[in-house]
Formats: structure tokens, sequence, C-alpha cells
């Protein structure tokens, strides 16, 4: 058996105790940008919602304004954003390369698509709820708490997922620019040195990771909806 | 007790402006239950939109309760809305709270203790007769349940004034009894006063003391449940009292050429109709006798309004021309209206 895996993946055995360090790279990368532009999509998508015409805090010029800045990010590759965040990455974080170095742009490229993720999940929100709630004499911070977040969970959470989930991709990009991770891994070896047992290894690893993702958020969904 | 003076609210589309309303002039006792009734678009969600300012005017004043509602700050309107339960056409619950969360929803968060919210919840939940169903989600219950959790949700803040928006448009016929019947009973408990909107005359019939009629954004008729039944001027109210009764079938078989209605000479078809008191005496039978007519009942009607009896009668009447004459004029002045549909010449 061993035999088996050491003449499929010559070069991956020499490397495990690197691979894993990778693959802790990446997961690490994911999870702090994920998190810190969860935080940022949240805000700026409720933002979205309740400004936009006809809802609760309806105010047009904000909304355009923060419409228009979410489409700019977002019509920016990648890529080039990695490039072009340096400068800003250096200043905030001191680095430009390796995992701290890959966190800004990796948050930059995220957030406004976690923004439109939110925003389309809170959009989904029955308007009928909202003015239930209105009727009641709730104010409005009160119906973004108790009403928007509590009653859109379901769709916040599928949002997390499918952010997550391009987030892999992201992350493995940001190899790109010496990034660390499994991108990084997969182009130093899989691609610079010719390794294609490398690249197999790693993108079987990002598999497994957005499958994780996929199973984990399907699981919740199921458990909290009614 | 509402006044709404002069209230009227435009809205602009892109393309056109609708004028929803038109100085709407309105006055809802306190204790009554008020129809309003129009068709689409004749701006009945928004005027009761108006009494709790979800639809702010532009221009007018709402009073409730003394209080001019235009004139109250923000704050002071969510203060004043727990005093105005709403229920609506798709009921509106929470999908994420159980029954109960949806109930104490309203009064969360303003200074209740855990056990007054409970002891409230289970009030509320007798009061609408749903004290099973506690701990279920609004996905697992029937429409007339949701509209009921709907209805113990608005009366969880103890509101004198109860607006409902098409609360049994979305229900079936019988479902819908058991609503009206609910909100009667409330009525009564609670001396609760209640706005209902609603496209569908026999629910202004079975329920309502006094009635606004609109069309176009404008209230074209407002009075009495039974004078509105009994005198109706315009005939778009006349077109409403029509869809309660099915004296109005005779003129479907006059347009088919039934068989029904084809007179043999000296035969006239009429319609009368009668509201009052004149109902109890023996009409029919007592014209016949006096009069040697045959009288022979193609349709009748019967309601009683308030405890009013109201009703019609589509007749073919054979004898001869003066004796029909005469047998109108007897009936005409006890009260009842004479309307000669068709006679054979």
């Amino acid at each position: 058996m061993t035999k088996i895996i050491e003449y499929l993946f010559p070069n991956v055995m020499d490397k495990i105790p690197e691979l894993l360090l990778c693959t802790g790279q990446t997961l690490y990368m994911m999870l702090i940008s994920g998190i810190i532009s969860f935080c940022i999509g949240i805000v700026f998508g409720v933002l979205l919602v309740v400004t936009r015409k006809g809802d609760i805090l309806e105010n047009l010029v904000f909304w355009t304004i923060l419409d228009k800045v979410i489409n700019f990010f977002r019509s920016v590759p990648f890529i080039i954003l990695l490039a072009l965040l340096i400068p800003v990455t250096r200043a905030i974080v001191g680095t430009a390369i390796g995992t701290k170095g890959a966190m800004v742009p990796l948050i930059v490229g995220t957030a406004p698509f976690f923004t439109r993720q939110m925003q389309a999940a809170l959009a989904e929100i029955d308007r009928g709820t909202i003015e239930a709630a209105l009727a009641m004499g709730i104010s409005p911070v009160s119906i973004i708490f108790r009403v928007y977040f509590k009653e859109s969970i379901p769709s916040i959470i599928r949002g997390v997922t499918i952010t997550f989930i391009s987030l892999v991709g992201l992350t493995a990009m940001a190899g790109a620019i010496g990034g660390g991770g499994l991108g990084d891994f997969a182009i130093r070896y899989g691609y610079q040195r010719y390794q294609t047992d490398v690249t197999i290894v790693t993108v079987v690893i990002l598999v497994l990771i957005v499958t994780a993702i996929q199973t984990l958020g399907d699981y919740v969904i199921k458990k909290i909806s009614h | 007790m509402i006044e709404l003076r002069d209230v009227s609210k435009t809205f602009n589309t892109k393309h056109s402006t609708v004028r929803a309303l038109k100085d709407v002039s309105l006055t809802i006792e306190d204790g009554e239950i008020f129809g309003i009734i129009g068709l689409s678009g004749a701006g009945k969600s928004t005027l009761i939109r108006c009494i709790n300012l979800l639809e702010r005017p532009d221009s007018g004043s709402v009073i409730v309760n003394g209080d001019d509602l235009m004139k109250f700050s923000p704050a002071q309107i969510r203060e004043k809305r727990k005093d105005i339960g709403m229920i609506f056409q798709h009921f509106n619950l929470f999908r994420s709270r159980t029954i109960a969360e949806n109930i104490a929803f309203p009064l969360q968060h303003r200074g209740y203790t855990k056990e007054q919210i409970d002891d409230r919840v289970t009030e509320l939940l007798e009061l609408v007769g749903l004290e099973s169903k506690i701990n279920g989600y609004p996905s697992q219950l029937s429409g007339g349940q949701k509209q009921r959790v709907g209805i113990a949700r608005s009366l969880a803040t103890n509101p004198k004034i109860l607006l409902c928006d098409e609360a049994t448009s979305a229900l079936d016929p019988k479902t819908t009894l058991s609503i009206l019947a609910l909100l009667k009973d409330l009525n009564k408990k609670l001396n609760l006063t209640i706005v209902i909107v609603t496209h569908e005359m026999n629910i202004i019939k079975s329920i309502c003391n006094e009635v606004a009629v609109m069309e176009a954004g404008e209230v074209i008729e407002t009075d009495e449940v039974f004078n509105i039944f009994a005198n109706p001027k315009h005939k778009i109210t006349k077109d409403f009292i029509a869809t309660t009764s099915n004296l109005n079938k005779i003129y479907d078989l006059l347009a088919e050429n039934s068989i029904v209605t084809t007179l043999k000479p000296g035969e006239t078809l009429a319609h009368f109709s009668y509201s009052g008191p004149s109902v109890v005496e023996a009409l029919i039978s007592t014209i016949s006798a006096m009069f040697d007519i045959r009288l022979n009942i193609i349709f009748a009607d019967l309601d009683i309004i308030l405890d009013m009896p109201m009703g019609g009668l589509i007749l073919i009447i054979s004898g001869s021309k003066e004796n029909q004459k005469k047998a109108f004029d007897y009936v005409r002045e006890r009260g009842v209206k004479v309307e000669i549909i068709k006679s054979y010449d």
C-alpha cells in the first residue's frame, strides 16, 4: 500500500510536513480573511437593504454611492488586485508577502462579494414581516436585528458557504505573490518543477475543503430551517 | 375615536402619478366595527395604512384618540402604534419564530419580565383558541390558524383599535366565517374598535356596523350598514350589494331568454324589495287573496343585518292589469319597493 502511494506520488511523500503546513496556512488565511470580510459584508449588506427604495431607512444617495463602490471593487480581477494592493498591504501589515501579506488583498477581494451575498440573503425577506414589525411600533434598529437577521439566518448561512468556497480559490491564487498556502505549494513544486503529482494532491485537498464547507453549510441550514 | 380629515396621498412612479387618496374624511367611533369596501385600486388599503401612519399622507390630519399623529415624532408614532393592532392578508408571521415567540415579539424589550410575557402569551392563545400550538412554527399551521396567531400577536400590547387589511381574503369561506366570528367576539369582549378593509360585501354584511364605500381614492358613501343596504346611492354600492344576493340571477336568465322568464299574456315579472318590519307581514298571501292575483316566486332572498330583516323577491304575477296595479300600490304603501322588470305586451 505504502509502495503504491510512493510510486504514484513520489514527490509528495518527502514533502508531507510542508504539505500539512501549507494546508494549515490555507485554512488560516481563509478563516481570518473570511471572518473579517463577513463582518464587513454583513454591515454593508444590511446597509444596502435598509437604505434601498421603500425600505425602513431609505436613503437613495447613500445607497447609490455604496452600490457603485462595491461594483467598482467587484470588477477588478483578483490577480490585479493582488499586485495593485502591494503598497497598501505594506502600509497595513508591514509586508506584502507570506500569509500575512495575502490577508489584505483577500479581504479587499472578498468583502464586496460577501456584501452582495449578504444583500441578496437579506433582500429575500418577506416584506410583510417588516411591515408587521413597523405596525407594532418596533424601531428600525430593532427591526434589523430582530427581523432582518433573525428571519434571514438560513439565507445568510447559504451566502457564507458560497463565499467561503470562493475564498478557497482566491486563497490558492494568493500563492502567486508568494502568499503561502496550498496555492503557493502547487505553484512552486507542481508548476515550476513539473511535479504533477504535487498538483494533483493539492487539488484533492482543495476539493475536500470545499466539500467539507458545503456539507457543513447544508447541514446547519437543514438544522435551523422551519 | 379615529378621525381622518382631508387625507390625501399621491404615489409617483416613473411614468405616472396615482392619486390614491383624494381629501378623504372619515370618523370611526369607539367600539365600532367599521368596514371599508372598494374594488382593487380604490385606495382602501392606503387609507387603512394611514391610520397607523404606515403610509404617511401628503396632507390632512390623522387623529387617533385625540392625538394628531401627523404632528408626532417617529418615536412618538412608534409608541402610539402599540395602541393600534394590525393584521394582514398574508398574516406576516415570523417564520423563524415559534407561535409563542411570534406573539411575544411586540412585548419583548419593552420592560416586561419573562413571566409577564409568558402569562400574556398563554392568555392570548386562549383568547384565539390555539392553546395547543404554542411551541409549533407558523409553517405547521393552516391559514385560519395563522390568522389567529396574527390576531393574538396584534393584541399583545392591549390595543384599543385593530386594523384588518383584507384579513380574510386568503382564507376559504368557512375559515373566513370563523375568523369573522372571532373578531366580532373580540369587539364585544374587549370593546375593541375594528376597522376592516375588504372587497367582499358579505363580510361587511356579516359583522360591520358602519361602512365606507370607496372608489378611485374617494369615499363616495358612508353610513350604517343597514342604511347602505336599504338605500344604496351609488352604482358601485348597488353592485356590491348585488354580490350578496341571488336575486340578480334573474337578469342572467332574462339575457338568456330562459323559459323561466317567458311570460304568458297578462303576466308581469317584478322585483319586490323590503327592509325593516314590513317583512313580518305575510304580504304575499294577503295581496293574493285581496286582489285575486297569483304570485309565483322565482327567487327569494332574506337577510338579517344588525337584527333587521332585509329581503327581496322576484315574482311572476298573473291576474288583471287593474288588480295588479292595486296590489303594487298596496305593498308600496307598506314600505315595499316594487320594480317591474318586464311585462307581457
